[in-house]
């Protein structure tokens, strides 16, 4: 049975995905936030809680509150657990509605780093972003630029270790552009086959273009509230059941293995435990899935399979549209759109509801999400129920 | 030479750039608790003490991991791709991140042993790098 909802989404906005240009990251959050009011049945006067999830180019700071034109918020701050966020601003911003600080908040991610004369890894990680000053200045030197390598070297040594392959990592990216076919929000629906994933290009072996996420200009924002308000709303609530972070630790010590054991087992244990519920019961898994292999080890570390089976776990397609484990149902990060750890939350809210049209999963009664910062340093998970209670 | 961007020491890493330029890999070492961290902190990671002293270290270690990096993402790494980055786990105890040389990227292997060397990169600048040990 499961436990007592601690918060219920009630609204959630969208913008169109990708390569808009000529509109700031504030520009998207107004639209979205417009977007997940109307979609919410409330109006602006109604919020007194705004969560602003901080992005890389910092340019979605504190003063939104005032460029967006809210007054008298009671909640109001900028937050960053880098990806992961959204899962911390699901978590601070229900602990406030229920200590009574705030009723109605909006969560919200904007990001706007495309521009007609940049790649997207260039826009995303450009040099730009490398100090050269002190101990800092050695990634340049090294020439370790941004997040690939990173999580090349945790697949490899995922690899090392359990004999994952590339056909598995491969298996995952094609399932989620199945995915992103049936969604009408999705950037990359161009069919994909196992044989276009290891055709397309190194990025950093063994990841390959297709074993990596797209950069997004847009927004999302989410509505929260408190289940006894959210029944009277125009959307079918979809009640918060479980919430919880990890920060597994620093990955620069020998004793410590963040890239292949990860802060989804200890946030997954915790907020299974909140939630009342087991595993078993979620229908549909929305993963943080910046890279193929980020989805693999976080089903490891929920305990979908045991550690290191994640390989031969998502071999069989499990994950894809008809799979036993319907997994990132819009494209995820990889074919849908890169909106940090707001991907996963809105598709999960989509799915939730049973809003999702052609990609709608049968089982959608409980629903685990996950949110992964830095290079695996911080997991939040949410895991969200249509149920109000057992 | 090449057009490779090149660290800028400041006070609190000097002493891991002097040490490089001599020939030494300097580590930050905690009197209080013998621990050593990476890659320069104010206060021991492992006990908070403010007793960091910079040490040599052995400069051993074994490949935890690596990547070859193909995507070019800066301008002064165009003719270096594709070049490996890795990750080598050092006797003391902390991960450090650099580039394995004198082996070819398709001879690497994950725990394989290695030393440091020092490559000048630049005008007083060397940066430590890592190659198969006892070779």
């Amino acid at each position: 049975m499961p436990n007592q909802p601690k918060g219920a989404i009630v609204g959630l906005g969208v913008t169109p995905m990708g390569k808009i240009y000529g509109r700031r990251a504030v520009d998207f959050a107004a639209e979205a936030i417009a977007l997940a009011l109307d979609d919410a049945g409330l109006s602006k006067n109604d919020v007194d809680g705004l969560l602003i999830n901080a992005n890389l180019p910092g340019d979605m700071d504190v003063r939104t509150q005032m460029v967006l034109g809210f007054e008298n918020l009671t909640l109001v701050n900028v937050m960053s657990a880098y990806g992961s966020t959204a899962g911390s601003m699901m978590q601070y911003a229900c602990m406030a509605i229920r200590e009574g600080l705030a009723n109605v908040v909006v969560l919200v991610y904007a990001d706007a780093p495309l521009s007609p004369t940049r790649g997207a890894g260039q826009s995303y990680a450009g040099p730009h972003r490398f100090p050269l000053t002190g101990m800092v200045g050695l990634r340049a030197a090294y020439g370790n630029f941004g997040a690939n390598p990173e999580y090349a070297m945790a697949a490899r040594r995922h690899m090392h270790l359990y004999g994952t392959t590339t056909e598995q990592f491969g298996t995952i990216a094609v399932n989620q552009r199945n995915w992103a076919q049936l969604s009408p929000w999705a950037q990359m629906k161009k069919p994909m086959t196992l044989e276009d994933h290891h055709a397309s290009r190194f990025i950093a072996e063994p990841l390959r273009l297709l074993d990596c996420c797209l950069v997004s200009n847009g927004a999302v924002a989410v509505v929260v509230t408190s289940p006894q308000r959210a029944r009277d709303l125009k959307q079918p609530p979809v009640n918060v059941l479980g919430y919880a972070q990890c920060a597994p630790g620093d990955n620069l010590r020998t004793d410590r293995h963040p890239a292949v054991e990860t802060g989804a087992k200890r946030s997954g244990e915790i907020a299974f435990r909140m939630a009342g519920i087991t595993r078993k019961d979620i229908g549909t898994c929305q993963l943080y899935d910046c890279y193929t292999y980020t989805v693999l080890v976080t089903l490891e570390d929920y305990g979908f399979c045991p550690k290191g089976e994640g390989g031969p776990f998502v071999a069989d397609g499990k994950l894809g549209p008809g799979g036993a484990l319907p997994t990132n149902t819009g494209g995820g990060q990889l074919s849908g759109y890169y909106m940090w750890g707001f991907t996963p939350l809105s598709e999960a809210v989509v799915q939730a509801r049973g809003q999702g049209g052609e990609r709608q999963v049968p089982r959608n009664d409980f629903v685990l999400v996950s949110a992964n910062g830095g290079i695996l340093n911080y997991h939040s998970t949410i895991i969200l129920s249509r149920h109000a209670s057992g | 030479m090449s057009d490779k961007p090149v660290p800028i020491p400041d006070e609190i890493s000097a002493p891991f750039f002097d040490g490089a330029r001599q020939g030494r890999l300097m580590l930050q070492h905690c009197s209080a608790c013998d621990g050593w961290s990476f890659p320069v902190r104010e206060r021991c990671p492992h006990c908070f003490a403010a007793r960091l002293a910079w040490r040599q270290a052995s400069g051993r270690g074994s490949l935890y991991t690596f990547t070859v990096m193909h995507q070019v993402m800066n301008p002064g790494f165009a003719s270096a791709v594709p070049y490996n980055i890795a990750q080598i786990d050092l006797e003391e105890g902390v991960r450090m991140t650099s580039n394995v040389v004198g082996i070819g990227n398709d001879a690497l292997r994950i725990g394989m042993k290695l030393e440091a060397v020092f490559e000048g990169v630049g005008e007083n600048v060397s940066l430590p790098k890592f190659r198969p040990a006892g070779r």
